[in-house]
């Protein structure tokens, strides 16, 4: 001990100061630099004071939430009234919260045909009200893409046309979450915040997702969003019927995609998007079931599926009518 | 256990290494903060900008990502970027290790803690470039293996993780090891550090492919997707790497004066001349392959050097980055690279920047123009990134410099006592 002290002592003799009074005392050089710290700690508690807003918007309940596999029935429970709660207090709309889960047996598979689309978008509308979008960017999990006739080059396509539909030399192709069964996205995810479910649906637990966006660089199909900003949506156009891993408002900082409405879907009803198709494009329903429309596409129709060389195996097909 | 109390002159009396220790870095910190005003006016200066960044942070933290100018179209920016380049730069400092360890270069042996310490503030600058790009950084403990879940092995980012971590707690070791004998005046004993010194050659080569892994897994994504991407990583942190500790070495010669040998400076000149040219020839090995074969693979490549449909956003970046490095290249096979001081700054500081474009606003930024359905969004980082960014910078060039400190002062006091 003594030793270290006699060291300091020889340093601060030797050493070459701002301030001659300073090589008098190694106490007040000390000092000093206990002001410095102490004045660079209160600066930097003032350059980070606006972290303030995690713990004033993040419950200790939210922060120790664990991941939604390992929630029982009860702490679903608790969370989905919690989540209730915060929406009627950001959002001043009353909402029901459920977590329909996948139907035994059940596979869903989309299929759009092309000869059909004519690329109004009202896809991309429905979506964003279904969804809870935020209005302002009129944000949807679908893309409608207008290619040119005589080629599937989507370089030589466009998605911010602003004409009437459907131009001649044109067709349209609707992209959204293609529900791989490779999916990539999944894949990657660090923290096992996104997953595919029994009825071949990729859902997100927005409550888990650290919002490192490795996932959005791994699509393929630009199927994922990030929520670069908290969602602005009037309190009327809030839709109350929520899925927990579907619709609901999600947090700002993570990861959302389209999940075949499965609040909807889950429940017998079509997804939004079907259901404000007006040209009958739309095709879904469940692959496992012999009678269903989309089997008979599947097995009848020349379908495909897109950029099927990286074998991400998409559920989501598309076929044209003749 | 015995042996070792009684060979211990320094706190015989209390034989606690773990008091001992804490005792030694209190002693080295104050020791570290001590210095003349232009230690101070560097000091403060960069106080002063890690400040701005961590404003800046905070009120990104606070006001959502959308006060970057990231998009759903362009997801990564200028953040991993710097995480990709400084991961490079971390890795860069082996190419002192390897001279000392395995070649037996006693000069480069005598400085190589330089090159380790160099690591350390490169990864912990790595770790702070990943929690400004996370959109919840309050979530990161999902990311620690047992406490959240961790998609290991198939997620390359908690292989990265990992090897991240593990590199930080490797060079902590052995530089926080070889100090502490020095200050406690005993000869380090190589069964400790030895292995670990071995172990860290792997893990240098690791960190780098592993990060390149993270890009040219993804198979939605052409212009990360080439086999050549983890080699020209590697080949280009060798260059970076290497440039900024013979800065380092100039300033610590001319600016410090230190009378430190030339000898480890001419190793490293000797490397970068091999290595830099390397890149080169893997560069022009994928500009060959993107632009002879065509196709729509080929798009953001033609985005990067010529600019495609109209938008050009990176090609300045990208030709000042090639301008850049064949200046360096043309420097560091100069003869006058190993005479003159202002050469060999000027080739450190072009290669330098040169291979932070390239592997930053140059590889990252392009992976996402066009986008996976050529949708054509540019990017170019918001004012908060520049200043979160440089906070980073400064932070991490803050840590160098106290980590040097301690260093400098542990190794000298030795020979004083003598």
């Amino acid at each position: 001990m003594r030793k270290h002290s006699d060291a300091s002592e020889t340093k601060t003799k030797s050493g070459n100061t701002l301030l001659p009074v300073l090589n008098n005392s190694s106490t007040r050089r000390t000092a000093l630099k206990g002001a410095a710290v102490a004045l660079g700690l209160a600066a930097f508690g003032k350059a980070v004071s606006p972290l303030i807003s995690i713990p004033e918007n993040v419950s200790v309940d939210e922060f120790l939430q664990q991941h939604y596999k390992q929630l029982t029935d009860d702490d679903k429970k608790a969370i989905f009234a919690r989540l209730q709660r915060e929406t009627k207090e950001d959002y001043g709309a009353d909402v029901v919260i459920t977590d329909p889960r996948p139907i035994p047996g059940v596979k869903f598979v989309y299929a759009i045909n092309l000869s059909k689309c004519n690329g109004n978008g009202k896809c991309m509308e429905a979506c964003n009200e279904e969804n809870n979008h935020h209005r302002g960017t009129n944000q949807s999990y679908i893309r409608v893409l207008e290619m040119t006739k005589g080629s599937m080059d989507m370089g030589k396509g466009t998605t911010d046309f602003n004409h009437t539909v459907p131009q001649d030399d044109k067709f349209y192709m609707p992209v959204q979450c293609q529900q791989c069964d490779n999916p990539p996205c999944v894949t990657v995810c660090p923290v096992e915040a996104t997953w595919k479910e029994e009825d071949g649906i990729v859902v997100v637990d927005y409550n888990w997702c650290i919002g490192c966006r490795y996932c959005e660089a791994a699509c393929p199909y630009h199927a994922r969003r990030f929520n670069w900003e908290p969602p602005e949506i009037p309190s009327e156009e809030i839709n109350p019927n929520q899925g927990y891993l579907s619709n609901r408002i999600r947090p700002q900082g993570t990861v959302e995609k389209c999940h075949f409405c499965l609040h909807r879907t889950r429940e017998g009803r079509l997804p939004a998007c079907l259901e404000a198709c007006p040209t009958g494009a739309r095709v879904f329903g469940d692959i496992n079931d012999p009678n269903s429309d989309i089997n008979w596409i599947l097995k009848n129709k020349s379908v495909f599926v897109l950029k099927e060389e990286l074998d991400t195996r998409p559920n989501f097909f598309y076929f044209f009518d003749s | 256990m015995s042996t070792i109390e009684t060979s211990k002159p320094v706190d015989a009396a209390t034989p606690n290494y773990a008091r001992s220790y804490l005792r030694f870095l209190w002693w080295a910190l104050g020791e570290a903060t001590n210095g003349n005003w232009k230690f101070y006016l560097w000091m403060f200066v960069l106080t002063a900008i890690f400040l701005v960044g961590a404003n800046a942070w905070a009120y990104q933290v606070a006001h959502g990502m959308i006060v970057t100018n990231m998009t759903d179209h362009v997801s990564w920016g200028l953040y991993i970027a710097n995480f990709t380049f400084m991961v490079g730069v971390a890795a860069g400092g082996v190419m002192m290790v390897i001279p000392a360890y395995l070649y037996h270069d006693k000069k480069m042996h005598d400085i190589v803690i330089l090159g380790e310490l160099l690591a350390i503030s490169a990864i912990v600058m790595c770790l702070m470039f990943v929690m400004a790009d996370l959109g919840k950084p309050e979530r990161f403990w999902h990311l620690i293996p047992f406490v959240g879940r961790f998609n290991w092995p198939m997620s390359m980012l908690t292989w990265d993780v990992i090897v991240l971590n593990g590199y930080l707690l490797l060079n902590l070791h052995i530089c926080g090891y070889l100090m502490y004998m020095r200050y406690l005046g005993l000869r380090p004993n190589p069964n400790w550090y030895v292995p670990f010194v071995m172990l860290s050659i792997f893990w240098a080569i690791s960190i780098h492919t592993v990060t390149a892994f993270l890009y040219c897994g993804l198979g939605g994504r052409p212009f990360w997707n080439s086999a050549l991407l983890a080699p020209r990583f590697l080949v280009s942190a060798f260059v970076s790497g290497p440039a900024f500790i013979l800065l380092t070495l100039v300033i610590l010669r001319k600016i410090v004066g230190l009378p430190l040998d030339e000898s480890p400076s001419r190793v490293l000149i000797k490397i970068v001349r091999v290595t830099i040219l390397v890149n080169l020839v893997m560069m022009i090995s994928e500009v060959f392959t993107e632009f002879y074969t065509g196709g729509s693979h080929t798009a953001s490549a033609r985005y990067l050097f010529l600019g495609l449909h109209g938008h050009t956003g990176l090609v300045v970046w990208i030709w000042t980055a090639i301008g850049f490095n064949l200046v360096a290249t043309a420097l560091f096979l100069s003869p006058w690279i190993f005479s003159r001081n202002v050469v060999l700054v000027s080739a450190c500081v072009l290669s330098f920047v040169g291979a932070w474009i390239e592997k930053g606003m140059g590889l990252i930024i392009p992976g996402f123009i066009p986008s996976t359905l050529h949708e054509i969004v540019e990017y170019s980082p918001s004012l908060i990134e520049w200043k979160v960014t440089a906070g980073i910078w400064a932070g991490g060039l803050m840590i160098f410099t106290v980590l040097l400190k301690m260093a400098i002062t542990v190794f000298s006091r030795r020979s004083s006592v003598n």
